[in-house]
């Protein structure tokens, strides 16, 4: 560690952000010295993003008005209002998502923009972009660069023809190709990469933070986070929860923390509520079995059964996801955002590209056809309820009976496949029934669908759902984007029917104290793969685990890291 | 190994047509080799030039610049202020040249900043943009010129005194480049009859004993078209050759590494557009009549279809495509219309095939894109679904 000097290398002073009124950073104060290794955990929209965003000065922050308190970096005042300004300042940064030039080499990727210039007469009349490149001194640059890491990569290899693990590893290689790099931001790197390869990338970071770069680490695999950092520190809603040393803090208490324990006692009443249910709890593999069975009812079918989905939903991929809803029961699906929850009603509904085997009542269901999955008698809720859940600019009674209309052939009068035409006063009855049962506000059943407020945007949505009268419906995000009151009554909409008419409910939300409160099972997905199924009386704890990738063996605390010597033998 | 042998015909699928057709159509035509080969190397001396224009917008991500047309305007209008002011032989050209560059670097700045407003739509934008400078070309050539514009030469003008005649004569300049350098590839025979004809001092003589007949090579254009080749291949080890694939392959990384990804499109464009000017200069000088209302249209689809038939890709382009591009278009320009009458009667079905052939091809190009690149982010996704 090079921490001579004895100053901190980057300092936060009560670091804040409004995001038109909505507060989502307040008052985070830390620092970070040479060569440390920090990890930043918090579930989504806890504020890390938009910390990062701060800290390297991405334009987002600068266009909504800037951020509140100062950041120090060499005991100086600096405030970054562009990434290039944070870049010569010594940040460097590693997104999520790639940012290589697929066809080009890693060479090219690891110097891009920084490219090794040959002088010649043409770059003083014109300008330095008309010289040559000097490709020898390129692939010595990039192969330096390279073997800091301790990765053996030719830097002649197309990064379109690498290992997802490469790719992540250029792009380290880039940020330490500048020469001034300090800190170095890593943000979630190992979400795509395998096992031995993630090791292999801690392995490379324990190596570059020896040689004095600070990094700040995000990750939701809290087992690395505790391997690799030295500190933790926790975000939720927006406030630094904690910031210890990470000998001081279990993966358990990681997630709880994470999680919040206020609002833990709230649900365990919301919980209390929910009235017993005739469910049995399947007997699945991935059931985390907590000793909290319900009453042994008589055995019953599974109404749905997937085995080895997969989805190819742009940003929701799923892999590889098998689990069981029993009828009558309220399943619900969880996870972190962009780790494929959403993409499992939606491939299931045959909205996206989609494989594996589901069955339906024991039938088999083809996948990839909406109608086939619509004639089945399963219902969907879209969480693009504006884009695909509803016709905007058409009235209340359309939107209500549409899906029912065109594929139960109801709300029609005439001939069928000769001479039809849509029954409009069946249809105006109908969508008033649920106007009233449902209590959507609005001037009647000719008002437009996108002149009504989410909340009854999303009742409407229901009732189109409930008018196919399913066997399952399937519902995503049922509280995006509503306010707290409708918030109650939708989930009381979910739970009255599902108590009435015994339909089976799957319900994808990324607020797990929700799911918590409405279903008696919940799934949490972890990178596209189921991570557990736990009744939904289980603690919050747990539940966080789970999304931390953090799967059923743990024993309530500890976990031994076997790994280490593994990776660092493969680097 | 299926999808790649699958892989490789969808590349070359066009380039494969043609030869074929190429392969009946000659026997057919009836033509000697010798003025097939003479045809050739005009037309390749004509045209190449205004093929090349193409390649720095594609490596630059933009596609196929619908937009050329623009320069081919430019050196138009070069072109008529020095057969106005009667400035003759190379000097003329290199006029027109100097008067087409700023008119051609204004469109070309213009164009290249709609474009960066279209971004993803840049073809069907240059495409229509093409129309559009069309009609001021056209309110500048009918109505401004020889009223506004000075114009005294009577016979460039039509009749009622301003507005410039359909067909203006380049004899000024005819040929002039072509034959800077005269040169003969002829046989034995064929050389004795050519010097007999044309007098023997002028040309520059090369002897190949095989050959039969007398090959004119236009020896100063194919060492303007060398130079530009080189330049191409230059222009790509530069660091602003290395942007432009950069910004081609993808926006979003390189202008968070730093890259003016504007500034560098808008420059892809200009050098097109100046390009695409002297490209339509040595075009008309080989021809050596202009069609002032026409002759720019043509150029851009020609051109275009040309390099698509080179097996060019609206994302992929090299030098090697723009002269198998421009020999297997040609050649079949060529012969069509005499396999048409050979075969049917009708020499009007190779004139039909023409038209037919360089809208078609340019639409199946499109769509192969298309069809290509969904191909492939379906692949990249790929590697992210389950084990099975």
């Amino acid at each position: 560690m090079d921490n001579n000097n004895n100053q901190p290398l980057l300092r936060l002073e009560h670091i804040g952000k409004e995001y038109y009124g909505n507060r989502v950073l307040s008052d985070i104060s830390f620092e970070i010295n040479p060569g440390e290794i920090i990890g930043l955990v918090g579930e989504n929209g806890a504020g890390k993003s938009t910390l990062l965003n701060i800290l390297f000065g991405n334009s987002v922050i600068h266009s909504t008005g800037g951020y509140d308190g100062n950041i120090y970096l060499d005991e100086k005042l600096v405030h970054f209002t562009t990434p290039h300004q944070a870049l010569a300042a010594g940040i460097g940064m590693v997104h999520q998502e790639f940012s290589l030039i697929p066809g080009f080499s890693a060479t090219e990727n690891i110097l891009l923009n920084r490219e090794v210039l040959n002088g010649s007469l043409m770059s003083y009349v014109f300008s330095e972009r008309v010289s040559t490149l000097d490709r020898s001194e390129m692939h010595k640059r990039a192969l330096t660069a390279i073997n800091t890491l301790g990765v053996n990569i030719s830097p002649d290899m197309l990064v379109n023809e690498m290992p997802v693990g490469y790719k992540q590893f250029i792009e380290i290689a880039r940020e330490i190709d500048r020469k001034n790099t300090r800190i170095l931001f890593l943000d979630e790197p190992t979400a795509v990469l395998t096992e031995s390869e993630a090791e292999i990338l801690l392995s490379a970071l324990k190596k570059l933070a020896r040689s004095g770069i600070a990094i700040i680490f995000i990750s939701h695999r809290l087992s690395e986070i505790k391997e690799l950092c030295s500190r933790i520190l926790v975000l939720r809603d927006g406030k630094l929860i904690t910031d210890q040393k990470s000998e001081d803090l279990t993966l358990r208490q990681i997630a709880s923390l994470m999680v919040g324990r206020e609002s833990l006692r709230k649900e365990e009443k919301l919980i209390e509520d929910i009235p017993e249910q005739p469910v049995e709890i399947g007997d699945i593999n991935e059931t985390l079995d907590l000793g909290q069975k319900p009453k042994k009812k008589k055995k019953k079918k599974p109404a749905l059964k997937v085995e080895h989905l997969w989805v190819d939903m742009p940003g929701e991929t799923v892999r590889d996801v098998s689990f069981e809803v029993m009828r009558g029961e309220i399943f619900g699906i969880g996870g972190l955002a962009g780790h494929g929850k959403l993409g499992i009603p939606n491939g299931i509904m045959g909205l996206y590209p989609a494989g594996g085997k589901v069955r339906l009542f024991g039938k088999r269901l083809t996948l990839n056809r909406p109608r086939v999955a619509l004639n089945r008698k399963m219902a969907f809720v879209s969480e693009d309820r504006r884009g695909v859940g509803l016709l905007l600019d058409e009235p209340l009674d359309w939107n209500i009976t549409f899906t029912a209309m065109q594929n139960q052939g109801r709300f029609l009068l005439g001939i069928p496949y000769i001479f039809q035409v849509r029954n409009e006063f069946a249809m105006a009855k109908e969508a008033q029934k649920f106007i009233d049962a449902l209590g959507i506000k609005c001037t009647g059943t000719s008002q437009k669908a996108g002149e009504l407020s989410g909340g009854n945007q999303q009742k409407v949505c229901l009732a189109k759902a409930f008018v196919l009268q399913p066997d399952i419906l399937l519902i995503c995000e049922p509280t995006r984007g509503i306010d707290i009151g409708a918030k109650t009554l939708v989930l009381d909409t979910l739970k009255e029917y599902n108590k009435e008419h015994g339909t089976t409910i799957i319900i994808t939300s990324s607020e797990l104290e929700e799911l918590r409160s409405v279903c008696n099972r919940v799934a949490i997905v972890d990178e596209g793969r189921i991570a557990g199924v736990l009744p939904a009386s289980s603690s919050a704890e747990d539940f966080g685990m789970l999304m931390m990738g953090q799967n059923s063996n743990f024993v309530g605390g500890e976990e031994v890291n076997t790994n280490e010597k593994e990776g660092e033998n493969i680097a | 190994m299926i999808r790649k042998f699958f892989d490789i015909v969808a590349n070359n699928a066009v380039p494969a047509i043609f030869i074929l057709i190429s392969a009946f159509a000659i026997p057919l035509s009836g033509f000697s080799a010798s003025y097939l080969v003479q045809e050739l190397l005009t037309r390749i001396g004509r045209n190449s030039f205004l093929i090349l224009s193409l390649l720095i917008p594609i490596m630059a991500g933009m596609g196929l610049n619908f937009g050329m047309v623009l320069g081919a305007m430019a050196g138009q209008i070069g072109l008529l202020f020095i057969c106005d002011w009667g400035v003759v032989g190379i000097p003329g050209m290199v006029l027109a040249c100097l008067i087409g560059t700023p008119i051609a670097i204004v469109l070309g700045i213009f164009c290249g900043h709609i474009l960066n407003r279209a971004k993803g739509r840049e073809m069907v934008t240059s495409y229509i943009l093409g129309f559009f400078i069309n009609g001021v070309y056209q309110m500048v050539v009918l109505y401004l010129m020889g009223w506004v514009i000075p114009i005294t030469n009577p016979t460039l003008l039509l009749s009622r005194g301003y507005g410039v005649r359909n067909a203006v004569s380049l004899m000024g300049i005819r040929g002039v480049l072509d034959n800077l350098l005269p040169t003969v590839i002829a046989g034995t025979e064929g050389a004795k009859q050519f010097l007999n004809v044309n007098g023997a001092n002028t040309y520059l003589l090369l002897q190949i004993p095989c050959l039969d007949g007398a090959i004119r090579l236009p020896l100063a254009t194919f060492i303007i078209i060398a130079l530009f080749c080189a330049f191409i291949i230059w222009f790509r080890k530069t660091k602003l050759g290395q942007d432009m694939r950069a910004i081609g392959q993808d926006q979003g990384v390189s202008h968070s590494s730093g890259i003016p990804v504007n500034r560098t499109r808008i420059i892809a464009i200009v050098i097109s557009t100046v390009l695409a000017c002297y490209g339509q200069i040595i075009y008309l000088q080989n021809m050596g009549t202009l069609n002032t209302y026409n002759s720019h249209d043509q150029a851009g689809m020609f051109s275009i279809a040309a390099l698509l038939i080179g097996g060019a890709s609206v994302s992929r382009a090299s030098i090697a495509n723009v002269f198998v591009g421009v020999i297997l278009f040609h050649l079949m320009f060529i012969v069509a219309p005499m396999a048409g009458k050979n075969l049917i009667g009708e020499a009007q079905i190779g004139e039909y095939f023409r038209v037919f052939v360089s809208y078609g091809i340019i639409a199946l190009a499109l769509v192969l894109h298309a069809w290509k690149r969904n191909r492939e982010r379906e692949a990249a996704r790929r590697s992210m679904r389950g084990d099975k």
